[in-house]
């Protein structure tokens, strides 16, 4: 076939990425090859726009064995034990198709967990929505939230926490990020690298079809009308058969007959084998009449750029694959050698007696092309600095915050995670609904914290400092449970990168992550970029989202919810009052005002590592009863949250400040905590150099919020709560037509 | 005591058996892998939750096939205890130990939450160390719980006292609210809620452990 400038369009290649190919190979490439680079150049797969700028972000510490560049993120915690983490993304396939691209989002991050020789342990996810004002809006949601369920399910991993937004920007472009965690001992860590030249390349999982061919593509372009074609992109997904999978590899690898194993995910054959490679300096040669195929007839284009799941590459020592092919033979897997390791760095594939592909690895790989893209501009936002010349005097508070208790964004999730299995494997000592998920390791005497976190608003307004805010309270979260913050992975969910303005906001975000990283102490491990996050024309809000792990000494952690009446309320880091600039990003000018403008809240990140500190000793002295960090919403909604129908609270404010900004202001580094003993933790606090003033007592079945001249607040638990859990179910079963 | 701890392909819950007992109730137990044409030495058997095959049939439709399926049968027959925990229980309606049959929730939904159990009977080597009314609060984890039978079946549950527990607030659409039943034999219990995840006081109740108990207490001496 020639390869015509349409044909190179096709496949997402500009003729200067085509050229380089020529250049690279020194020919022109068959078409089987155009379509090999045109996956593993696909901004997916190459990270080429963010390539450079993700060089700024800390990878290392103390804690890390394992960062960027693997299958997943490895940090150490004691004993010999091991961590596996990261994230990724599945957002354009659960747009086109909900169940199966969110189910096949959880599969794709599992596998790449349980290649590193990792059981599975934790899943969560951040998802973004639009607004439910219609049923293909809540079809969307049902479907991603089943499709999670389905897959974390059926295979047995606990989906322990999560966030889920709403926002317009989001209607044509929803976001599912999937957070996966599994655990191992150091010395039985498996990595992607082929080695040892005569070793046989042994294929193992589900057979290869036709589907998803071009997934990796697809994500790497903005949707249009036409998008909605590309449902056959779109890979179906086998939880069975993936649990099926992660038995058979964790035992065979521990035969010792395993060199090397990588997952097929995006590009699949393609990646898995070339990444392999690669890393390990050597060449495979691979014969796809030796791949198990599910039809007659694939052409050797297709079975390289299927996107089958459940499948998986691995490099044995030769002479000892009667061993692993016993393993897989006891689970009913398929595994057959399908190729060799070579000693040329050349990725040679053969179909029906010729070579169809011969491709030097590097040129897949560290050759692909790398994009410092125009950023010089300042990032896209099109609202205004200054809102309301005056902010609006609210007609009636209570009113307000039952509003906010009961919107889409602050309402309990409890419907989605509800529908989450996140207590199998018996671990989870904190679930959804908690600041962060505690997830205990039953072989040590350590737990995990994990919290994930992105504010899509805020990044909007001011990517770098929406960046560091969502450090910021990740690292709360877990210091609030009593963790100490290790190490993160991220995932960066932007517009169209060629796009200058966009490219700045990516920019912007990543300088931001860098920047709070490097000061909270978390190395970034790993992660995932996903661009192009537009439809016709109209970017996402920049959403990078955070995934910070912590750790901490198994223990009961401590709960969001107050637990008597008559305890001392103490606002760790102090009131930290909104000015009206910074009030334009909040839920309140969200749900209230129906406005966005200004700047996010303020962040000094040493105050806010000092409260971090404060929390974790409070935590260790055993001071604080309930704990609850403050975020979306402020005081009045954290209050809420922490109340239960028996429990609530009796709070006074300062009386210097307007009430809306004081109620439901989002200053960060503030902790509201319940406890006996107010003073003892004045004292942790005043050595930290951290406010803590004593603010209330938690009372019976009302939340009363006042300042010295009158009550702002006064609602029975009761109503608070019921509006709480009522209002998501509401928004998904109010019939549209 | 030995509790062997059956694994189907897709058995998901088997671990968190094996560390219970282990573990909580510093007992043996073992796995027995499902083409096992025999139960080896145990005392007991549970068969574990999950989603045995993947479920993409009915659920337990699959593994009531299995090889060791004869060797429970008979060991069912022969006065052994067995347990059967959600996929289990599931195993054991398609296996015709239990009667009824497992549906989709009422609402179509998976729902993953704790529960209030009442506890119906006193009378069976599982509820031994319970009273009759006791209430005990135990997670459920399921798609498929909504317990079916004819009226006939159910009143003859009822009438021969093998309800074992009742939800207290029906989550799936349960008839008459039933959560667990035994056979005639009362020596093989099914049950959707999962007490395996309550017995550790970390994990939110120990509810669970007086079920295992109950069983550790009663074990038949079976000639093997």
């Amino acid at each position: 076939m020639t390869i015509t400038p349409e044909l190179i369009a096709q496949h997402q290649l500009t003729q200067g990425e085509y050229d380089k190919i020529v250049s690279l190979l020194g020919r022109e490439p068959s078409y089987t090859e155009l379509g090999v680079f045109s996956v593993m150049w696909s901004e997916h797969c190459s990270y080429k726009s963010s390539r450079i700028h993700l060089k700024k972000l800390p990878t290392t510490g103390k804690y890390v064995v394992q960062g960027p560049g693997e299958n997943a993120g490895v940090i150490g915690i004691g004993d010999g034990w091991v961590i596996a983490f990261k994230i990724e993304s599945h957002n354009h396939p659960s747009y086109i198709e909900p169940f199966q691209g969110a189910a096949t989002g959880v599969g794709g991050i599992l596998r790449d967990i349980f290649t590193m020789g990792a059981r599975p342990i934790a899943v969560m996810d951040s998802l973004r929505f639009g607004p439910l004002k219609s049923a293909h809006a809540q079809r969307i949601v049902t479907g991603v939230v089943s499709g999670i369920a389905h897959y974390g399910n059926c295979f047995g991993v606990p989906t322990v926490g999560g966030e889920c937004v709403f926002e317009e920007c989001y209607a044509g472009n929803p976001l599912v990020n999937v957070f996966a965690l599994g655990v191992c001992k150091e010395d039985e860590i498996f990595y992607a690298r082929a080695s040892g030249i005569g070793n046989p390349v042994i294929y193992v999982g589900a057979k290869t079809g036709r589907d998803g061919i071009h997934g990796a593509s697809m994500a790497s372009a903005e949707f249009t009308e036409e998008s909605k074609q590309k449902r056959p992109n779109v890979q179906v997904g086998d939880p069975f058969l993936e649990k099926l999978l992660l038995e058979a590899c964790i035992e065979a690898m521990k035969t010792g007959a395993i060199v090397a194993i990588q997952d097929m995910g995006a590009a699949g054959l393609t990646s898995s084998s070339c990444e392999m490679g690669s890393r390990g300096g050597v060449g495979i040669d691979i014969d796809l009449d030796l791949v198990p195929q599910r039809e007659r007839g694939m052409t050797a284009y297709e079975m390289l750029l299927s996107e089958s799941q459940e499948r998986m590459l691995l490099v044995a020592e030769k002479g000892r694959e009667e061993e692993v092919f016993q393993v897989f033979r006891k689970w009913g897997l398929d595994a057959v050698t399908i190729g060799v390791v070579t000693p040329d760095g050349k990725l040679r594939i053969r179909h029906q007696g010729s070579v169809v592909a011969e491709i030097p690895n590097p040129a897949l790989a560290d050759e692909a092309p790398k994009y410092d893209r125009p950023h010089d501009v300042k990032p896209f936002r099109k609202a205004p600095l200054e809102g309301p010349a005056e902010i609006p005097a609210s007609a009636d508070l209570n009113a307000d915050l039952v509003r906010l208790v009961g919107s889409p964004d602050l309402c309990s999730k409890r419907w989605i995670w509800e529908q989450y299995d996140y207590q199998v494997r018996t671990n989870t000592l904190a679930g959804p609904g908690s600041d962060a998920a505690v997830v205990r390791i039953k072989e040590t005497d350590q737990s995990v914290a994990m919290s994930l976190d992105g504010n899509g608003r805020y990044c909007y307004l001011d990517p770098r400092e929406g960046a560091k805010l969502a450090v910021a309270e990740c690292c709360r979260n877990l210091s609030t449970t009593g963790a100490i913050p290790v190490a993160a992975t991220n995932n960066l969910n932007f517009g169209n990168p060629e796009r200058p303005e966009i490219m700045a906001q990516l920019v912007e975000a990543i300088e931001g992550i860098a920047e709070a990283c490097a000061h909270f102490e978390t190395p970034i491990t790993g992660g995932n970029v996903s661009l192009y996050n537009e439809t016709l024309g109209e970017g996402i809000y920049p959403t990078p989202v955070l995934g910070i792990i912590g750790l901490m000494k198994t223990a009961a952690p401590v709960p969001v919810a107050f637990q008597r009446e008559q305890a001392h309320l103490v606002l760790l880091g102090g009131f930290r009052e909104t000015d009206a600039t910074r009030f334009g990003s909040s839920e309140y000018a969200k749900v209230i005002l129906g406005q966005l403008w200004g700047l996010p809240p303020a962040l000094d990140m040493d105050y806010e590592k000092r409260v971090h500190e404060a929390m974790r000793e409070i935590v260790a002295a055993g001071l604080a009863e309930s704990a609850h960090d403050l975020s979306d919403g402020g005081l009045a909604v954290a209050a809420s949250e922490s109340c239960t129908v028996a429990v609530g609270a009796s709070i006074q404010l300062k009386g210097n400040q307007r009430a809306e900004l004081a109620l439901f202001g989002e200053a960060p580094s503030r902790i509201l905590i319940s406890t006996a003993a107010p003073e003892q933790i004045q004292e942790i606090s005043l050595r930290h150099g951290v406010e803590a003033p004593v603010i209330g007592v938690t009372m019976k079945a009302r939340l009363q919020i006042g300042n010295p001249n009158q009550m702002l607040i006064d609602l029975a638990t009761s109503d608070l709560k019921r509006t709480f859990e009522k209002a998501l179910p509401a928004l998904l079963l109010t019939k549209h037509v | 005591m030995k509790v062997g701890v059956i694994v189907f392909p897709g058995s998901n819950c088997d671990h968190d058996a094996w560390y219970a007992i282990r573990h909580n109730l510093k007992s043996e137990a073992e796995f027995i892998w499902h083409d096992s044409p025999t139960l080896g030495d145990v005392d007991a058997v549970i068969l574990p939750g999950g989603f045995s095959y993947g479920d993409y049939l009915r659920c337990g439709a699959i593994a009531r096939f299995s090889p060791v399926m004869q060797a429970v049968k008979k060991f069912a027959a022969d006065g052994g205890l067995v347990l059967g925990i959600c996929n289990g229980f599931q195993i054991l309606v398609e296996a015709g130990l239990l009667p009824g049959a497992l549906l989709r929730n009422q609402e179509l939904k998976f729902i993953c939450k704790e529960v209030g159990l009442r506890t119906e009977t006193k009378n069976s080597p599982f509820t031994s160390k319970l009273l009759v009314g006791q209430v005990i609060y135990v997670p459920i984890a399921h798609g498929e719980g909504q317990y079916f039978a004819d009226a006939r079946t159910l009143d003859e549950l009822e009438a021969e006292d093998r309800v074992a527990f009742r939800y207290m607030k029906n989550p799936n659409g349960s008839a008459r609210d039933i959560a667990g039943i035994l056979n005639r034999g009362r020596n093989v219990l099914g049950m959707m809620p999962h007490p395996e995840r309550a017995c550790d006081a970390l994990m939110g109740s120990t509810d669970g452990l007086s079920i295992f108990e109950s069983m550790f207490s009663n074990t038949p001496v079976l000639t093997k």
